[in-house]
């Protein structure tokens, strides 16, 4: 379990400064500049291709798994810079937890699936784990619908059941900010709504980044969103402004549905 | 507003919409079509039995070799040859010896190319950069599972016999086997780390696994059942090879059982090798060499029945 003492308490959990990034000779994102507040939904929209994705894989420092990856600029994390040599990325990651478009649970039992972060990390107690599981399937509103069945294969659950098990997944490291890359795409309006609830109640406790293709989907449920356009930030500020009255021409035109 | 101007609303308005694509000219000839059409139905069958005839002709030749050492073998293949030890004397032959050798050559082969060969898998699929080190690499382990056993025995010989000192033991021998089938087990391990798919691999680095911890956690128990084949299949390799262990200067009549891994010994394909050589002496060789033939045989089917019943038990959806 990490802590970082004081300094966790901080209103702005991530503040990005002119944040560029290039695959090769491709800049995917261009002078990024915005903060994330803490217990808040950060929603980030745009087209395809625009950059949210890989904006929202750079809060982790998931792109640094692509090779050809280079950045410049900074992202602070409650101050302190991610891309600093003094960071470990296993650290990072354990504090900021990451649910992906598809779900991916690991070929294991549910129960081993929602307890492998905590076990690579070093958990060994059986009851300890229990617990975690308990805890973490709860929070991700899957509790009673597995809890009978936690020995089970996890591909038997249904698309939206599993990635609600990711999300537990996620939340049994007990990360402070939670990073959603389009986490509804692949599953059906009931599924959606029940990942959308639940992202409600997720942001009493934690800090959420989410990327979604969904335009109802960020009104409904973000308090800030970002507006991303061919690599660019185009517009960021609080949800209603952004929905009601935009600043930006291109934000007008994308959220009306003209083009994208 | 927004999208739903551009729905269309009234039947008018779809007809002038798909007008050219009604009024589209006619540019088949359907005549034609059905004039060739029996040619080609022709053609098929054709096709058809060429194929058939194909898997048929490898039947009869499989089907011959079985007949050939069945009727050789028969009368000879009794416990007595399984137990017995090795004699000069057709009726007394036993190939116990050589059935311990050849196990002693697979304890020294399965652990070695184990080891050895998904490590090199992992490294390549998981650690090296993608480059040109990396597929020069990766070419020359696929061209090195094509050269001739023989080569691997003159290898053996040169460095683990004369080199090493190792003489014609079960060491030399498991090592020069090892080296055989080395590249075997790594492209098969490589393909099967490779089919691992990406966002179970990201699922882990998400949850700040290290590198080894996602290949320890989730990769290795993805790919085991795809490198596990692999492995069976080299192993059934390593155990028919003759060419190198002839190379290696493996005799043929021991009568020591071996105990040890420095021990001498012979293995299965060696006997078959010297009891066919020496049929132009001794007539009866044969009918040995038949039934040595079958038993190895039917530790190949065991072994590529196991293979198979890993691939089917333990294959993995995603």
């Amino acid at each position: 379990m990490l802590t970082n003492g004081g300094n966790m308490q901080s209103k702005v959990v991530y503040s990005v400064e002119n944040l560029n990034l290039w695959y090769g000779n491709d800049q995917a994102l261009r002078d990024i500049n915005l903060k994330i507040e803490k217990n808040e939904v950060t929603a980030i929209i745009g087209p395809s291709g625009c950059g949210k994705s890989t904006f929202i894989k750079t809060l982790n420092r998931m792109v640094d798994n692509i090779p050809i990856v280079r950045t410049s600029g900074k992202i602070f994390y409650h101050g302190t810079d991610i891309f600093d040599k003094s960071v470990r990325l296993e650290e990072l990651r354990t504090t900021v937890g990451m649910v992906f478009q598809k779900p991916n649970p690991f070929p294991k039992s549910i129960f081993e699936n929602v307890v492998y972060g905590p076990k690579i990390h070093g958990i060994r107690n059986k009851k300890q784990l229990m617990q975690i599981a308990e805890e973490s399937l709860k929070s991700a509103a899957l509790w009673d619908e597995v809890k009978d069945r936690l020995n089970d294969n996890a591909y038997g659950l249904s698309g939206g059941q599993q990635q609600r098990l990711c999300i537990a997944r996620s939340l049994a490291i007990q990360p402070d900010v939670l990073l959603m890359d389009e986490p509804t795409s692949a599953l059906d309006p009931i599924a959606t709504n029940k990942i959308e609830e639940l992202i409600d109640e997720l942001k009493n406790n934690y800090t959420i980044a989410i990327v979604t293709h969904s335009m109802q989907q960020a009104a409904r449920i973000s308090d800030k969103t970002a507006f991303f356009l061919m690599g660019e930030l185009i517009e960021f500020g609080d949800t209603k402004k952004i929905f009601t009255t935009p600043e930006d021409k291109r934000t007008e035109d994308y959220i009306t549905g003209r083009f994208g | 507003m927004g999208y739903q101007d551009q729905l269309i609303t009234s039947e008018s308005e779809v007809n002038e919409k798909f007008k050219s694509i009604k009024k589209s000219p006619v540019l088949l000839n359907k005549e034609a079509w059905n004039k060739r059409m029996e040619k080609r139905i022709i053609m098929d069958k054709v096709a058809r039995k060429i194929f058939s005839l194909s898997t048929v002709f490898a039947l009869v030749i499989l089907g011959i070799l079985f007949y050939r050492i069945g009727v050789q073998s028969a009368g000879w293949l009794n416990l007595k040859f399984l137990t017995g030890n090795l004699s000069i004397f057709p009726e007394k032959a036993g190939i116990y010896g050589a059935i311990i050798g050849s196990v002693w050559l697979m304890a020294v082969v399965i652990p070695v190319t184990l080891l050895l060969g998904v490590s090199t898998a992992i490294y390549l699929e998981e650690y090296a950069k993608e480059g040109k080190f990396q597929s020069f690499i990766k070419t020359n382990i696929s061209n090195l599972a094509g050269v001739p056993s023989v080569i691997f025995g003159l290898l053996g010989l040169a460095v683990f016999r004369r080199l090493f000192g190792l003489g014609s033991s079960i060491l030399a021998g498991g090592l020069t086997l090892s080296l055989l089938v080395l590249p075997i087990i790594v492209v098969a391990s490589q393909e099967a780390i490779r089919a691992v798919p990406n966002f179970l691999r990201d699922g882990a680095y998400a949850m700040g696994a290290t590198k080894w911890t996602t290949i320890r956690t989730v990769v290795l128990p993805a790919s085991l059942p795809g490198i596990l084949t692999g492995c069976i299949l080299a192993i059934s390799r390593a155990i028919g090879e003759t060419a190198p262990l002839v190379v290696l200067g493996i005799p043929t009549l021991i009568l020591a059982i071996p105990e040890s891994l420095m021990s001498d010994f012979t293995a299965l394909p060696i006997q078959i090798y010297y009891w066919t050589l020496d049929t132009v002496l001794t007539p009866e060789y044969a009918n040995l060499a038949a039934a040595t033939i079958v038993v190895l045989l039917v530790v190949l089917l065991l072994m590529n029945s196991i293979a198979i019943f890993i691939r089917n038990k333990f294959q993995r959806r995603y």
